[in-house]
This record gives structure tokens, sequence and C-alpha cells, in this order.
């Protein structure tokens, strides 16, 4: 057997990232590079990256990334792709990012129908600052900031940001997938590829949800932050397509 | 020569497509609506991009956006909602993206009101967002000048790679005059460092995260002596009747409008008032203050607001002068009578301590 795409062109080589062993963030990274390889998108791709874990994702990704402040990231891609509808644009955030600080960014360049793609980890934490409660943090959760587990009369409910947005006619294709393991990961590339050719289609808006291992924080060996993705986390968040639109005359 | 009447907020409109704007993105608020309106009228049907965003927040970012592509771009707003984009215009400096801000001011703080005030000049002048950065700011006094220097604006944001404010009130933003705007600017600059995707080059970044102290202090640096350059060529001011003037009146904008009135009129008392308006406010025109002060022992400074350009011309004058403010905040628009009653007591004093 031939080995294909040993190492994908579009992610640097020789380089070591800054992700705790066990973390999700390195397998969408290469999912990502793979994608736009396979679709030959890397030359005019340009991706927001956000402010959290993968704010580095500029020192892995071989294509232009740009930054952007905590939570604006749709917008900027909004920026990008609309004065260059040209370019491929898709965001790369987090849950705090893309669902509490960027609510509104979120929301509304998923009902403007941007044709951009949104990839969106959900770890159900605050990585970089240390695993406080995010949005997405489940029930009974203990995070640094809600040291007794997630009380909702104090602090809400998980937040189902990707069902909101698919409710949305101008998101096109929504998807929740897990890397939680082989079998997750190939769905997830999968996920990913409907959503760029979404792009590049023309179709609109698409974002997929990746429900993303953070052994760290959830103070978990990898090998059971994995275990706890399939058997706890899908059981807040089911995966599956949420909305495909795809077909849809306009 | 095309003569039109116009307002303000079109005027800044006008230009700014007349300069090659190719994207704008704003939010409404009172009293800059038509600016926008005059965009989503115009931009579309130019094949340009017009938005309007969720808030003012995200037009700033669409901005930064459309910036890092190298396209011209635009947003504009009023007092609250600058405030709202003060973190994005701190990563515009710190990314180093050219991009044209308007604020068209409004009494303040708070929701404030809708009226002609002149209270963000700290805020403009100062940074405004978080950081180490400082914005270029030009200060239109009519509506030919916000013609003028809107289209000014996007070339000193593109030779410097800065955000540039534009800072006006209510006032300018709503009279009409008569104006002759430029002509539509031709080729636009290249932007060898704007993202356009890899293509067979090399992969780019543009990032404002520099975890390295010692490297992020070099930025700091780099940054500052960008800002020195922008002192040394784009600092500008208007004289007024300074030649055999005795008493000098500072002021910008709208009040500078009202100032030449009440200059008149008092020359016409004999009292030898003059003007100096400074159009940029930063760089503020410290030098020539300075220089000023040689010959004049009194200033006026007059604003609409409590006293913020006043800490700029004591700072510029460095104790050799007496200065005087008078200040009408909170969308009180002052008259040429009361400030010529101003500048005629002040001239007065001066005379008896004279004699």
């Amino acid at each position: 057997m031939k080995l294909k795409n040993a190492w994908p062109k579009y992610y640097k080589k020789g380089v070591v990232t800054h992700y705790c062993p066990g973390c999700g963030h390195g397998i969408v990274h290469r999912i990502v590079a793979e994608v736009l390889e396979e679709l030959d998108l890397g030359k005019r791709a340009i991706c927001v990256n956000p402010a959290g874990c993968a704010v580095l994702a500029y020192l892995y990704f071989d294509f232009d990334v740009i930054e952007s402040a905590h939570g604006r990231g749709t917008a900027i891609a909004t920026g990008v792709k609309r004065s260059r509808p040209d370019l491929f644009v898709f965001t790369y955030q987090g849950d705090g990012d893309l669902s509490a600080i960027g609510t509104a960014e979120t929301i509304h360049s998923a009902n403007r129908g941007e044709n951009i793609c949104v990839i969106f980890i959900n770890n159900a934490v605050y990585g970089m600052t240390g695993g406080q409660l995010a949005p997405t943090t489940l029930l009974n959760m203990k995070t640094t900031t809600t040291p007794l587990g997630r009380d909702p009369k104090y602090d809400g409910y998980p937040l189902h940001i990707t069902d909101v947005v698919a409710q949305f006619p101008g998101v096109v294709y929504a998807e929740r997938v897990a890397v939680d393991g082989p079998a997750g990961i190939r769905k997830t590339k999968k996920a990913i590829t409907n959503a760029f050719k979404t792009q590049v289609d023309g179709l609109g808006y698409s974002i997929i949800e990746v429900l993303s291992p953070c052994p760290t924080n959830w103070k978990l060996s990898p090998v059971d932050s994995f275990k706890w993705v399939t058997e706890v986390m899908m059981n807040e968040f089911p995966l599956g397509v949420l909305t495909d639109k795809r077909a849809r005359k306009e | 020569m095309n003569k039109v009447f116009i307002s303000g907020n079109h005027a800044f409109a006008e230009a700014a497509i007349r300069a090659g704007c190719h994207c704008y993105f704003g939010y409404p608020i009172t009293p800059q609506n038509e600016l926008g309106e005059y965009m989503a009228d115009h931009m579309r049907r130019l094949d340009r991009v017009f938005i309007q965003s969720e808030s003012e927040t995200a037009a700033i970012n669409m901005v930064i956006g459309g910036a890092a592509t190298g396209a011209r771009v635009m947003t504009s707003s009023s007092s609250p909602g600058i405030s709202l984009k003060q973190e994005g215009i701190s990563f515009l400096a710190g990314f180093e993206l050219p991009a044209v801000i308007v604020n068209v001011m409004r009494g303040g703080p708070g929701l404030g009101n809708i009226a002609p005030a002149q209270g963000d000049y700290f805020q403009a002048t100062r940074g405004g967002g978080h950081g180490d950065y400082r914005t270029p700011v030009f200060a239109p006094a009519s509506v030919q000048e916000i013609a003028d220097l809107t289209y000014n604006a996007f070339a000193v944001a593109d030779r410097y790679r800065t955000p540039v404010m534009m800072l006006s009130d209510g006032m300018m933003g709503q009279m009409k005059e008569p104006v002759v705007f430029p002509e539509p600017v031709g080729k636009l600059p290249e932007k060898e460092w704007a993202l356009k995707g890899r293509g067979e080059g090399p992969s780019r970044y543009l990032c404002s995260l520099i975890l390295d102290a010692m490297e992020m202090e070099r930025h700091n640096w780099k940054l500052v002596r960008k800002y020195g350059e922008i002192e040394k060529n784009e600092t500008r001011y208007e004289e007024y009747m300074l030649d055999d003037a005795e008493i000098v009146v500072i002021a910008y904008g709208t009040t500078a409008r009202i100032a030449k009135g009440a200059i008149k009129r008092v020359r016409k008392d004999g009292v030898k008032a003059g003007l100096l308006r400074p159009i940029t406010l930063w760089p503020f025109p410290r030098k020539a203050l300075y220089e000023l002060a040689n010959r004049i022992r009194q200033f006026v400074v007059f604003e609409m607001s409590t006293g913020q350009m006043l800490e700029d011309v004591q700072i510029a004058l460095a104790g050799k002068a007496d200065i005087v403010f008078h200040g009408r905040p909170g969308g009180v628009v002052p008259t040429p009578v009361e400030f010529a009653r101003i500048i005629y007591r002040e001239y007065q004093k001066t005379a008896k301590t004279q004699l």
C-alpha cells in the first residue's frame, strides 16, 4: 500500500505545535490542511484564526491567515470575502470565541448567509485561559469558575449555537461531528469537505461543530478525554447533520 | 469642475467613493446616518461593497477584513459607536492596516444627545483603544474640507499603513455647503503586504499577537518611528489673520468656524485677533504654536467640550503664554457674539496690564 499525502501540503513541516498532549486542535488542523489540498483551495485560502488556543494556528497552517480579536472572526471573514469573493475564506473558532463573546457576529454572519465556512471547536471550556466556564460547559461539569459544577440556577444551560444558526435560511450546511476516534475523524473530514465545497459552489454559509477533547482542562488523561467525548459530551451535543440546504433552488 | 450643494455627511461618502473606497461597513447612529445611506445608495451600483453590520464592533472588524485584502475601506459612526469601535482600531494599529474611520461627534458621555459636540478629542488623539499607538486625526471645518481631507485621509492611511480618524461633529455632518469634489482617484497604490492567498509563493499571516516581550517592544518602537514620520510630514493647520495678531484663538472644526466670525466682529472694533486652526489634531501643530508664543502673550482656546484640546495647547505653549479657555459642552453650539465677547474681554485685560 502506498501512503498518499503523508504530510499535507498546507501544513508546515518540522514544526512542533504548542497544543497539549491529547488536544483535538492538531487533528482538526491537519484535516483542514488535507481538505484544502484535496479541493485545491490552499493557494487562495484565507483563514481567520481566533483568540484562544488556536491563536497560534498561523505557525502551523501553510496558507494565509489573519488573526481576529476575541469573537470577531466571522465579521473579519465577512470583510475579507466581500472584498475578495474569489478568495476561499473560513474561520476557525472555539466555543467561547464563537458562542459567548462573538455570538452577535456568529448569528448575523450566518443570517446574512455569508459565503464563508466556520470551523467551530467545542471543547466545553475556555482552554487558553485555563479552563473556565464556557457557554457549552455541561451541567454539573466542574471548571475553574464553576468549582462546584455548572449549576443552571447560576450559570444557565449548555448553549447549542449550531442548532440555533442551522434554523436560518442563510445557513446552507451545518453538521456536528467529533474527533473522538478514527471513525469520528473520518466523518469530520467529510463534513469539512462538504462545508468547503458549499462555499466553492457559492451556496452560502456553512458551519461544522467539532466536539474536541481538552485533557488538560478536563483533568483527564488523553485516552479518557476521547472516551469522555463519546460517552458524555455526545449526550448533550448529539452528532449529525443539522441542516443541509445544498439542493435548494434559489 | 462641478460645484454641488451637499451635506457634510454626504460629502464624506462621495469623497470616499472618489478616493477609491471599495468597502463601507457601518451601523446606524445619529447624526451621521446620511453617510451610510449615501453609501447604500451608491456602493452596490458601483459594484462595490456596502454592508449594514449588526453593531459598530462588527463593522470595524469587517473593516479589518477588507483592509487585510488591500482594499480601501471605511466605516463611520458617532460618539457612542466610535467607543465600540476602539477595540478594532487598536487591532488596525497593531496589524498596521490602513482604514478611514469617520466620527460625527455628538454630546456625551453615555448616550448623551444628538447635538454637535467635541467631547471625543481625547479618545481620538490619545489612541482611544488599548495599547501603545496613535491615530492621525483630521478635523475638517467646512464641507469642502470634509471632501478634501477625506480624499487625503485614504492616501495617508495607505502611505503609513495606519487607521486614520476623521473627527467632525453633528454640525459639520448636517450642514450643506457648495463643494467641488476632487477627481476620482486613478491608480491605487500597490499593497505588497495584503493577504491575497499564498498562490505559488510563501504563506503569510497578519497578527498583532507578539508573545515575546522583546519582540513586542521592537514592534512598539517601530510604530513610534512611523508616528514620528507622520508628525514630520502630515501636521496641518490654518493660520487666519495672524500677521498682526496680538491675541490668538486656538479652535478646530465647527468651533474654529464660529471663532472666525467672532474674529471678524472684534476686528471691526480694532481688536487684533487671529486664529490658529489645527487641521490635524494628532499630530498636533505643537511647533507652530510654540513659535507663535515667541510674539503672542495671550491665547484663547474655544471648544465644544470642557477642555480637551486645551491640554495640547498647554503642552505646546509650555508656560510661555497665558491661556484662557471657554467651552460649551453637551451639544450647545456657541455663537460668534459669545466668542467675540470673550476675545474682547481678554484683549482689554491684556491691554490694561500693558499700560
